[in-house]
């Protein structure tokens, strides 16, 4: 069972009914559950989307677009039924957010799904998790029942005329399909490959219909936003990023954990007060600010604001929240090798510069770890990874990419260290085996 | 097709089956929940499998089979009873994720994706599995062991080995 944490710089707004007992349907009700979708019933679609764009929510899952502009995309008439899709394959490395909100909260996923379907004027939602998180499923799904048996789904909600039913879904183990229209694809019972945009998924999406996409986190924002009023919101977090994250603490840090910060929350902070520092007494080498696919940061990169435009001019992107600390006794060459193994197993296989690239990349930073690269490879590296950015349907490729450039760019002298078949210098344990 | 007599599944996964195809705008969307579902009864996709579903949602085998092979958590061979799925991603790599993952090798005397002799553990180096917070972290079957070192690893490996792990998922 995940840990929950605690610091005293967190504000909980998300995480505020965690470790309540927030699970049982009453309990959740008497911590003001299902009192944000009765209000947004009350007051109406343009008030909730004028909220949501008050509030400078942006996405969760990585790309950190504006949710209310996101939703007002929908078009009000449509020939075809609408959907929401709420994202939980949470399959980003480092990121493990949507876990502790799916154990902790499942009930406030159910009621931002209802709110964004009373937004964009859909009738069902689909709640996807990967397959892994077959537990939390479970969780989910007792929820979803729950809400029915109250009679809070289904037919006439809170008596408003309007029906909206909510179906839970499982993925089989696929990183792939945590792209919106791969996932899309999954629903529909195929190979999670992606389409080609635009169409965007809130003109044509799931089923055809007008769809719209929201990570886990995002959708369960949603409830406390409309409770305590999108300009609150946005006033808790920095500029163009409203409101509170959660973050996850991973790596060589004394006091891991997912931890509730306000956008713009100093990362320097996040990591030596939060985070507890580094661990054993070692020195910080380096940063992956944001999940396994963001740019690497250097120990003098990370006084900065962890927001997506603060982070974004420091060369790297927030991405999943996901923040990654690494010690001065890890090989990067080795860091980057595992990331690229990562993305290369992952790779759909659709688009060819993803394909080869990753595979590629895997090969040609595998034999530079191993003690078997030239000097031209590490030029290559870049070369290759630089020249798979936009040139694929769909964000892996590009994420495969940049971290790599990242690793090469900032620590090319430890791929130079590896070079005339020096054994790793600083690896502690054997080669990596997974092939 | 409703539940029938010539069904390979157990009454209850059947019936579940048949509600399934119904949630959907169309069946076809039930075909990745019934895979994994059919899999958690039988221990792998047979070609049994591949027929029944393919049959229950009006789609050809070759159809499922494109879909089956997509995803990693589905397998077209058997798998221990207690499949062992160690993370060595990042955030559990920089905790010993590798330690662990050696150490299971060692002690259960197999490599990656490959079953005990006795047929009670399969292992498996597996992606990140959403527990970075917690490493290292392993899922034996769909419940999560996490903050491991060896010793614990062994512990579970014993509770398993004498049948006193308690399966909550």
């Amino acid at each position: 069972m995940p840990r929950l944490v605690s610091h005293p710089d967190e504000v909980k707004i998300i995480s505020r009914r965690f470790g309540q007992g927030a699970t049982d349907i009453d309990k959740y009700i008497e911590l003001d559950g299902y009192e944000a979708v009765q209000k947004a019933i009350e007051k109406g679609l343009d008030w909730i989307i004028n909220e949501m764009k008050v509030s400078g929510l942006r996405g969760r899952g990585g790309a950190g677009f504006p949710t209310g502009l996101k939703w007002s995309f929908v078009p009000k008439q449509a020939d075809r039924p609408k959907y929401v899709l709420v994202n939980g394959d949470e399959s980003e490395p480092a990121t493990c957010k949507d876990h502790v909100i799916f154990l902790h909260d499942p009930h406030a996923v159910i009621e931002g799904t209802m709110i964004a379907g009373l937004a964009i004027g859909s009738k069902l939602g689909f709640i996807y998790l990967r397959g892994e998180y077959r537990y939390l499923l479970k969780i989910m799904e007792k929820a979803v029942a729950d809400a029915y048996a109250k009679g809070f789904l289904g037919k006439n909600i809170f008596g408003s005329g309007i029906d909206f039913d909510i179906v839970t879904q499982t993925g089989a183990g696929a990183y792939e399909v945590g792209e919106e229209s791969a996932l899309m694809e999954s629903l529909e019972g195929k190979r999670g490959v992606p389409r080609i945009k635009p169409p965007f998924p809130a003109v044509v999406g799931l089923y055809g219909g007008p769809t719209v996409i929201n990570n886990a986190e995002t959708i369960a924002s949603v409830p406390h936003i409309l409770l305590m009023g999108g300009e609150a919101y946005a006033k808790v977090g920095s500029e163009r990023n409203g409101g509170t994250r959660l973050f996850g603490i991973s790596g060589h840090v004394n006091n891991p954990g997912v931890y509730e910060l306000p956008m713009g929350y100093n990362l320097k902070k996040a990591i030596y007060e939060v985070g507890g520092g580094v661990r054993g007494g070692h020195t910080l080498k380096a940063v992956v600010p944001g999940g396994s696919s963001t740019p690497v940061l250097l120990p003098k990169e990370i006084d900065i604001g962890l927001d997506f435009d603060q982070v974004g001019k420091a060369g790297s992107m927030l991405g999943s929240g996901g923040i990654v600390v690494i010690d001065d006794q890890t090989c990067m060459v080795e860091f980057a090798l595992r990331t690229i193994q990562f993305y290369q197993h992952e790779s759909c296989g659709w688009c060819i510069p993803c394909r080869e690239g990753t595979d590629w990349l895997k090969k040609t930073i595998g034999r530079v770890h191993a003690g078997g690269g030239i000097d031209k490879d590490l030029d290559n590296i870049r070369y290759l990874a630089e020249n798979m950015l936009g040139r694929t349907f769909c964000p892996l490729g590009d994420a495969a990419a940049m971290p790599t450039i990242g690793f090469i760019k900032k620590f090319r002298h430890e791929f130079e260290d590896h070079l005339n078949g020096k054994p790793c210098p600083y690896a502690k344990h054997e080669e990596l085996a997974l092939v | 097709m409703s539940t029938s007599a010539t069904t390979i599944f157990s009454p209850a996964t059947a019936a579940r089956f048949d509600r399934l195809v119904t949630l959907y705008p169309v069946k076809r969307s039930a075909l990745v929940p019934m895979l994994l579902y059919a899999q958690d009864e039988v221990g792998y996709i047979s070609d049994a499998v591949v027929a029944e579903i393919a049959q229950r949602i009006g789609i050809t085998e070759l159809d499922v089979r494109n879909v089956l092979s997509y995803y990693s958590m589905l397998r077209t061979k058997p798998a221990g009873k207690y499949n062992v799925q160690v993370c060595t991603n990042i955030s559990c790599m920089l905790r010993d994720g590798y330690g662990i993952l050696d150490h299971c090798k060692k002690r259960l005397g197999i490599g990656h994706k490959e079953v005990t002799s006795d047929g009670l553990f399969s292992l498996e180096e597996v992606e990140c599995i959403g527990a970075c917070c917690w490493a290292p972290a392993v899922q034996i079957n769909y419940d999560f062991y996490d903050e491991l070192t060896p010793e614990k690893m062994d512990q579970i490996l014993d509770d398993y080995k004498a049948g006193r792990a308690k399966e909550t998922v």
